[in-house]
């Protein structure tokens, strides 16, 4: 048996609706069809009344989530691509983010962003949100590279008391296959080291973490050993693990695929520069997609998002510093 | 990075602005500027002239009455530009390689046609993901439309826009939008720019039956109608919104009842046939120019292929059949309902046209499409480097590097 990045969040989901009558899915497309990409496919025929169909109106949907999760709801959203959870931004910074700190009614609310960028897709249906949302006291926001972590990461999110944005990678949903369903879990909040090194630390976290493990074999070759962080969360941020692999290789670059100004990059390198100077043997690095819109077509998408050949660019200048 | 090329595209950038900048300020001094802009919102309501809710007799009869042969002729050759043109693109899609998406209008030709055929040339639209119909409706350049959606420097946005944003707003086309829902705001915005500067000019939205749910619909209709804007509102109900059936999402038959909430005419149409369509628009339109204020109008119509894509599509052949969605039988019975067809029989009925003579348009319109495709495959793809052009209309911001 193999199970995708795809099936393991329809199978959380649906675990969660078992386990669970406060839970909910809402959003648009869920329902009798199972979403844009069908990750809850089938689950409004297995959970009947549970698994609605919301109107195009973003905010609407948040709103009306939070209401539920007032109410004692633990509501699921999907938004149907990440880029339009923008449409819903009060919703989610002023309402949901600030609910417990005004009220102590918590707000257990799981926000589904179809995240990334896919070949084709354009500046409205590639964008990585997850900064943005970091950037807010009160959301917890956690992006899965894994199969594992995708399955647990949501089933953990459905569970947490506070809002979470779970963002998912359009690219892992089909291309990324595990051998079956995890049967435990790392905490959220606890990075994981992918790949062990001594030469250098590539800090990544959702799709980018397989670019940099990419990047980690294809220097292997050439002698040298890349540590590979994935952050799994980047809100709780485990900089201890993040500081603890600088300590033994001396070097970071930190990867993203969001825009490069600010975000979750420049958060790690600030960190490291401030707690763990004196770990440095060279400037820390960060690479982002790059400060443009995303682009339509393929050339050039593939030259806005950093992939395991501009890493291994990076990587190459950073190891002669 | 050339930066050269970077320079020299900025300032031919900077001074297209500018042109246009002093062009819109000639036209309306400040002294009317500001008394316009105090008159807007004073004492305009308009609630106690709204029929409350539009009725069977409001699909009413078709206002050719009166329509020169010619124009008749120019409205069947925009319909079949509509038609082809999208066949094409469905046809490339499914050999494969091509790089682009497509949310086809084929179906819904009616609208589009019936629409921007009661509009002047400096009359305003605003266009959603479906909106290839409006564009060609609206006077859109076959070439640069699939430069376009190709992506190719010779496109209408220099292959920026895609699909989802072409853009030419000297053709009075403020652009297609991947936001469901923008398309109203935009309009509603361009009919308060409109009132300000005082000419008679009008501003249409087109946006689907899921395109009303959000604040951005509400917010236009209601300021349209608080402010007396020229906008009109055409709401083309295809019965879908991706999967979901409009029928399960609303409670009301007719979403043209909505506009009596916000104190505005409502208007329900048969959007397969274009003189209707054409009918009712032309009423709104010539309200609106003459300070009437807005007018809604749902079209009841329905999209032959998948939400976007080619699924259960054909090359050669019309509709998408057996999805999982919606049944043969009913997209059946709506192809029997064809907007072409039906004006094509009505106009060789009339006398307008013989079939001899709409058969030659159908081919001279083919043979343009190909023109057009063969013209779009000959640019050249772009370079990785041109991503970064474009960010800032003035390019005074460095691009960040890290
Ligand atoms: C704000 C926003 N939410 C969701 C989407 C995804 N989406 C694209 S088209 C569409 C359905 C639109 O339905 P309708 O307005 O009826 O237009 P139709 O496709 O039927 O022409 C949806 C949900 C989007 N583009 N924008
Ligand atoms: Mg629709």
């Amino acid at each position: 048996m193999s199970i995708t990045y795809l099936e393991a969040i329809r199978e959380a989901q649906a675990r969660a609706l078992a386990e669970d009558p406060r839970v909910f899915i809402y959003g648009q497309d869920v329902g009798a069809f199972g979403g844009a990409f069908k990750a809850t496919k089938k689950l409004a025929q297995e959970f009947p009344g549970r698994v609605v169909d919301a109107p195009i109106s973003e905010d609407a949907i948040l709103g009306a989530a939070i209401g539920a999760a007032i109410e004692g709801m633990r509501p699921i959203v999907e938004m149907q691509f990440a880029d339009f959870s923008t449409v819903a931004f009060n919703q989610i910074v002023n309402q949901a983010a600030t609910l417990h700190w005004r009220t102590q009614v918590p707000c257990p609310i799981t926000v589904r962003l179809p995240s990334g960028g896919t070949s084709g897709s354009g500046p409205f249906h590639s964008q990585s949100m997850e900064a943005i949302y970091a950037h807010y006291p009160g959301l917890i926001v956690l992006t899965p590279a894994t199969v594992d972590d995708a399955y647990s990461m949501l089933l953990e999110a459905v569970a947490i008391d506070d809002p979470v944005i779970f963002c998912e990678h359009k690219y892992l949903y089909y291309h990324l296959k595990a051998e079956r369903l995890p049967t435990e879990a790392m905490p959220v909040g606890k990075a994981r080291i992918a790949r062990e090194g001594r030469d250098l630390t590539i800090v990544a976290y959702s799709a980018m973490v397989h670019e940099a493990l990419e990047v980690a074999e294809e220097l292997n070759g050439e002698g040298t050993q890349v540590e590979v962080v994935d952050l799994r969360s980047v809100k709780p941020l485990d900089t201890d693990t993040v500081m603890a692999s600088v300590a033994r290789t001396g070097r970071l670059l930190c990867v993203g695929e969001a825009f490069p100004w600010g975000g979750v990059t420049a958060e790690v390198v600030a960190r490291v520069a401030s707690e763990g100077f004196d770990l440095l043997d060279a400037p820390p690095q960060r690479l982002n997609a790059k400060d443009t819109p995303i682009p339509y077509h393929p050339t050039l998408w593939a030259a806005h998002r950093p992939t395991a050949r501009s890493i291994a660019v990076a990587a190459r200048n950073l190891l002669r510093r | 990075m050339n930066e050269r090329t970077i320079n020299r595209e900025v300032s031919s950038i900077r001074e297209d602005i500018t042109a246009k900048r002093k062009a819109a300020t000639a036209a309306v001094s400040r002294r009317t500027f500001v008394k316009r802009v105090s008159a807007i919102g004073a004492g305009t309501a308009v609630l106690s002239r709204v029929p409350t809710r539009p009725t069977k007799a409001q699909y009413g009869p078709p206002h050719a009455d009166g329509l020169p042969a010619q124009q008749l002729t120019a409205m069947f050759t925009d319909m079949v530009k509509i038609r082809q043109w999208e066949s094409k693109i469905k046809d490339l899609i499914l050999k494969g390689g091509f790089r682009g998406v497509a949310h086809l209008y084929v179906g819904q030709e009616a609208v589009a046609v019936g629409v921007c055929s009661a509009l002047r040339k400096d009359d305003y639209i605003a266009s959603n993901h479906r909106g290839h119909g409006h564009l060609i409706a609206k006077g859109g350049d076959l070439k640069l439309m699939l430069a376009e959606i190709t992506h190719k420097a010779a496109g209408y946005c220099k292959g920026y826009g895609g699909s989802l944003h072409i853009t030419d707003v000297n053709l009075g086309i403020l652009g297609m939008n991947g936001i469901v829902g923008a398309s109203h705001l935009f309009a509603a915005g361009a009919a308060y720019g409109i009132k300000v500067k005082g000419t008679d000019q009008v501003a249409v939205s087109f946006g689907g039956d899921g395109s009303i749910q959000g604040n951005f619909f509400s917010s236009a209709a209601n300021s349209a109608a608080a402010w007396k804007l020229p906008w009109i509102g055409v709401i083309e109900n295809n019965a879908f919104q991706i999967w979901v059936r409009a029928s399960d999402v609303y409670a009301t038959p007719d979403l043209a009842q909505r506009a009596a909430g916000y104190g505005i005419e409502g208007r329900v149409v048969d959007g397969n046939d274009v003189l209707a369509v054409y009918g009712v628009a032309k009423q709104a339109v010539e309200k609106a120019r003459s300070g009437g204020g807005p007018t809604l109008i749902e079209c009841k119509t329905y999209r032959w292929y998948d939400h976007y894509g080619v699924a259960g599509a054909r090359t050669g052949g019309d509709g998408a059949f057996g999805l999982g969605y919606r049944s043969d039988r009913e997209l059946r019975d709506w192809m029997a309902k064809d907007p072409i067809s039906r004006f094509r029989k009505f106009l060789v009925s009339e006398k307008v046209l013989t079939e001899a003579g709409a058969d030659e348009i159908t081919a001279e319109v083919r043979k343009a499409v190909e023109e057009a495709a063969t013209f779009a495959e000959a640019q050249p793809v772009p370079k990785p480097e041109d991503g970064l052009l474009h960010v800032f209309a003035q390019g005074a911001v460095p691009l960040h590097t890290a």
